[in-house]
């Protein structure tokens, strides 16, 4: 089957999916105080973003998220080659490194604002801390999977160790860094929108958790749709972008 | 003693040298020391209210990994097998593995109320999306050789499946039910923070709403060594399975 008619598929299931939603919502096999109908969780989005009433709660997020993901991806990278230049440190922090995400980081958050205040620096930890683990994962699963012929190529031609990363490691082990950050942004947006649930004055999940208690589902609704809108396009780009890389590396 | 297992003690070393760091640096109230911590976590399980919290969690994460498991295989298996309906499914699991599925816990309190079915809910939507990723990927790399021999040998349907593509499919499937595990853990103890009234995350909960910083570090490192164990116990059930129908079995 084509590629075309794939992706024609793709999309009349997740709109059947939608309107099926829809249509129990219409009818109300769903209680309209348990959801409301996909289309009045789009208007509803669209009001509030007309209104502005939002707009300081997402650009709060979208602060705190950013700096979060910046930092895990950077710092992700580098903890990824440090493991993969140390085999036996590698071996040795395996189980660590598997067990990371059994345990939800973000109880730490608490304890970060008693350090350093009630500010972004705790959630962006908390966003980073959640989000570095799996960066590192996928790129040293990246780095371990460079063919082996490259890295004496890479000799051969009297590489330094630094050229050897950014010239030959980085661009081999690319769709498993593209894999770390599509992760990495998600773990940002959970451990940032936990602890604005938990304790904060202002951002997107504070926004959905006074919604809820207000038994204001229309509002509600609407931001749940917009950040998981916004992490579903994030997530979609990169995906094309990934798709890209790998078709062009196949010409080689 | 191996080699792997030394090098695990200083790793263990190091992360409580660093612990003990912090605790000097964040002072004690924000950070406990390990030895503080270890502790209250041992006065915390000797405790009469613990078992009952602990017992609430281990219920919850039961029923939710039973559901993510029995859905993920079964789901797993079909879109691994159809050719089609795997091209079709891949990029919408993706997305909905990498959503912050944690902003939906007002619309599970809505649909499931407060208490026991909220937190399963919770915990088996964290869990089933890897074991349906893995699973899939196990089952379109069975080699189509294996499948061809089992018909030239007529065996049934069933035979088919259950000595012919379960073997084959195993080291993935294992996989999956580990990393699974992990995550419905993770969703459990989400969902028992914000939509329960018992549980170990409720006891976190209450911890963070109390800013009582020994009960939180006490109880995440109850949480860890349980998750690390019931990890390593997977991780070498999986290795088994590797060497005796992985890839390089010698087949």
């Amino acid at each position: 089957m084509s590629a075309r008619r794939i992706a024609f598929l793709r999309i009349a299931v997740v709109a059947l999916a939608v309107g099926l939603l829809e249509a129990l919502c219409r009818l109300h096999v769903i209680d309209p105080l348990t959801m409301v109908p996909p289309s009045a969780m789009a208007a509803g989005l669209a009001e509030l973003l007309a209104s502005g009433k939002a707009t300081d709660d997402i650009v709060a997020t979208t602060r705190v998220v950013a700096i979060a993901i910046a930092v895990s991806i950077v710092l992700g990278i580098l903890l990824g080659i440090g493991l993969h230049a140390a085999p036996r440190l590698k071996r040795a922090v395996a189980p660590l490194l598997t067990s990371y995400y059994a345990v939800p980081v973000f109880v730490f958050y608490p304890t970060l604002i008693l350090i350093f205040g009630l500010n972004e620096i705790p959630m962006i930890i908390v966003g980073a801390m959640f989000a570095i683990v799996v960066m590192a994962i996928n790129t040293m699963n990246g780095l371990d999977r460079v063919p082996r012929s490259f890295e004496k190529t890479a000799r051969v031609l009297r590489l330094s160790p630094l050229q050897t990363i950014a010239w030959i490691m980085i661009p081999s082990a690319f769709p498993y860094l593209i894999s770390g950050i599509k992760l990495a942004v998600a773990y940002c947006f959970i451990g940032v929108i936990a602890a604005e649930f938990i304790l904060s004055t202002v951002g997107l999940g504070h926004a959905i958790a006074f919604a809820y208690n207000e038994f204001e589902n229309r509002t509600m609704y609407a931001l749940m749709l917009l950040v998981l809108g916004s992490v579903t396009a994030i997530n979609l780009l990169l995906y094309a972008f990934e798709q890209r890389m790998r078709r062009r590396r196949e010409r080689i | 003693m191996s080699r792997t297992a030394i090098d695990r003690l200083l790793v263990a070393g190091g992360v409580l040298l660093a612990w003990q760091a912090l605790h000097h640096w964040a002072g004690e109230f924000a950070m406990p020391s390990p030895l503080a911590t270890v502790l209250t976590a041992g006065r915390l399980i000797t405790d009469d209210g613990f078992a009952s919290h602990a017992l609430a969690s281990l219920e919850a994460v039961a029923l939710a990994f039973a559901i993510a498991a029995v859905g993920g295989v079964g789901l797993g298996a079909w879109l691994g097998a159809s050719r089609v309906a795997g091209a079709v499914a891949e990029p919408i699991l993706t997305a909905l593995y990498a959503l912050p599925k944690v902003t939906l816990y007002p619309m599970i309190l809505l649909i499931f109320g407060l208490g026991l079915s909220a937190k399963v809910a919770f915990g088996a939507i964290h869990g089933i999306m890897p074991i349906t990723l893995f699973v899939m990927t196990g089952v379109q790399n069975i080699p189509v050789v294996f499948i061809k021999a089992a018909h030239s040998l007529r065996m049934s349907p069933s035979q088919v499946a259950l000595h012919v593509l379960l073997p084959s499919a195993l080291p993935e499937l294992l996989s999956g039910l580990r990393v699974g595990l992990s995550l419905t853990l993770l969703g459990t103890l989400i969902g028992e923070m914000f939509a329960s009234r018992e549980g170990l995350g409720y006891l976190l909960m209450q911890g963070i709403a109390l800013v009582e910083g020994d009960q939180i570090l006490a109880i995440t490192l109850i949480l860890f060594v349980v998750a690390v164990s019931l990890n390593m116990l997977l991780h070498r059930f999986e290795r088994r399975a590797r060497g005796r129908y992985g890839a390089d079995a010698g087949l």
